[in-house]
């Protein structure tokens, strides 16, 4: 073995090195799902599925929320496309039962009991009703969302959409899908859509 | 007794506080003036007494006391520990958090058994666990000393990276990530202003004040409590205790709050 020969060699052992350093350094998505499999545990409904990721979440994670994949549209239109309208036409409900659900923070945690009617966590990150001092401002104020916007039936299709999957129009949106996750039925989206759109909720006072 | 005592004087500053939110009107203010307040009447010190006899006691099948116990400084060393965790242990071979290393020595130096070290980490308003009392206790042995978490060791810089990556990780029904509460700047959820941890800013003012003693629910919550909480809150399925993952994402906290003074244990809402 000549002496350049010994160099060449541990020149590529150290490339290797750094490569197997810079593997370490930066754990992909599916290290973190491994060691997710490996150190949690099954609780309640929260069940093991939950920690692997669907193509947004992964899309999301490794572009901290700003994707600029030539697949956001086309992903977008999937998400857009689990979007299910009410059969009957009408997206707005009952306003007194909507600030119930956006009040309520319960749900889907591995302490809800499972098939528990569950919240829309609505005032973690919204201001919504004047009158409520209690409110997030991790997503923007909606507050006189009717008053501003009114009541037509684009208006109440939009929002209805919008609490059904939020990531439909702006992927890496913090905000839950709460009809495609299951979280909220329709009957809670539809009363979700008349606490900020009808003239008489307090959103609008 | 000294639980009584503790009662007493937890009810006491309850009140005090109480009322004073009555009659306060500007809502950050408000909060202010209850940290301030709640830090100055804390019972926290109680805790750190119950830990320092714990500490001392020889227990488990093998009768002896913690006072050998290694957290990385030397064997019974206290003094700054704390501030230095987690960290590699050759003994070991894991990077260890202060909770998962308790359980270490409670296994090799008082013949405990995993299970039974483990068997109740989270206590009650009526009765802590001892691993609260201890982790209050060696805590406060790093009051007053700068956090200095080396990641030196390929392990140490491994765990912290994974941590990072973990904290950006978004899943389950609700596609959270820690970042989803935890990295919006001057923004809240509901009225609290939720520390950003991927900053040093963040991390310094809130990693130095765990563990930390809770006033709505009179108890001494560790570091392993809030993740667990946390990851319940994220909406995903449960941390095992002192897990890789769990010190990891504590590695990755502790290192962003590096140069901070410690100040804890604390005392929160």
């Amino acid at each position: 073995m000549t002496k350049t020969s010994i160099y060449l060699c541990l020149g590529a052992l150290a490339a290797g090195l750094a490569a197997a350093q810079t593997a370490q350094a930066d754990p992909t998505p599916m290290e973190v799902r491994a060691l997710l499999h490996k150190d949690f545990h099954a609780q309640g409904q929260a069940t093991m599925s939950r920690v692997d990721q669907d193509d947004l979440q992964w899309l999301c994670t490794v572009s901290h929320n700003k994707p600029s994949h030539n697949r956001v549209k086309q992903m977008e239109a999937e998400q857009h496309a689990t979007i299910v309208y009410p059969a009957d036409g009408k997206y707005m409900g009952d306003w007194k039962k909507g600030q119930k659900i956006a009040e309520s923070g319960k749900g889907m945690t591995w302490k809800d009991k499972p098939g528990a009617e569950n919240g829309g966590s609505c005032y973690n990150c919204h201001q919504l009703s004047p009158k409520e001092a209690s409110y997030g401002t991790v997503g923007p104020s909606l507050t006189a969302m009717g008053k501003k916007r009114g009541d037509g039936i684009e208006v109440q299709k939009y929002i209805y959409g919008k609490i059904y999957n939020s990531k439909a129009s702006n992927l890496c949106s913090e905000m839950p899908r709460f009809g495609t996750s299951h979280t909220l039925t329709e009957e809670q989206i539809k009363d979700l859509t008349a606490y900020l759109l009808d003239p008489a909720s307090p959103v609008n006072q | 007794m000294r639980q009584v005592a503790c009662r007493a004087l937890l009810a006491g500053a309850a009140l005090s506080i109480a009322a004073s939110l009555a009659y306060a009107d500007d809502t950050k203010q408000e909060i202010q003036k209850y940290q301030r307040m709640t830090a100055e009447s804390s019972p926290v010190e109680l805790w750190e007494l119950e830990g320092a006899d714990l500490w001392k006691q020889k227990r488990g099948p093998n009768s002896v006391s913690l006072e050998r116990c290694d957290l990385g400084m030397g064997p019974g060393v206290l003094k700054g520990a704390y501030a230095h965790l987690p960290r590699y242990f050759k003994d070991t071979g894991r990077v260890q958090d202060l909770e998962s290393r308790l359980v270490t020595c409670m296994t090799t130096l008082q013949g405990f058994s995993e299970q039974e070290a483990t068997k109740r980490v989270f206590g009650n308003a009526d009765k802590p666990s001892d691993m609260e009392y201890l982790a209050a206790y060696v805590a406060g042995r790093s009051r007053g000393v700068k956090m200095q978490v080396s990641t030196k060791d390929p392990k140490e810089k491994a765990a912290y990276e994974m941590g990072k990556a973990l904290f950006f990780y978004r899943a389950g029904p609700w596609d959270f990530s820690c970042a989803s509460c935890h990295g919006h700047e001057g923004k809240r959820i509901r009225m609290q202003e939720l520390p950003v941890l991927s900053s040093p800013k963040g991390a310094r003012g809130t990693y130095t004040t765990w563990p930390g003693y809770r006033v709505s629910v009179s108890q001494l919550k560790t570091m392993q409590w809030r993740l667990n909480d946390c990851f319940r809150q994220q909406r995903f399925p449960e941390p095992k205790y002192a897990s890789d993952a769990t010190i990891a994402l504590t590695m990755y906290m502790a290192v962003n709050a590096n140069g901070a003074t410690y100040r804890g244990p604390g005392t929160k809402r």
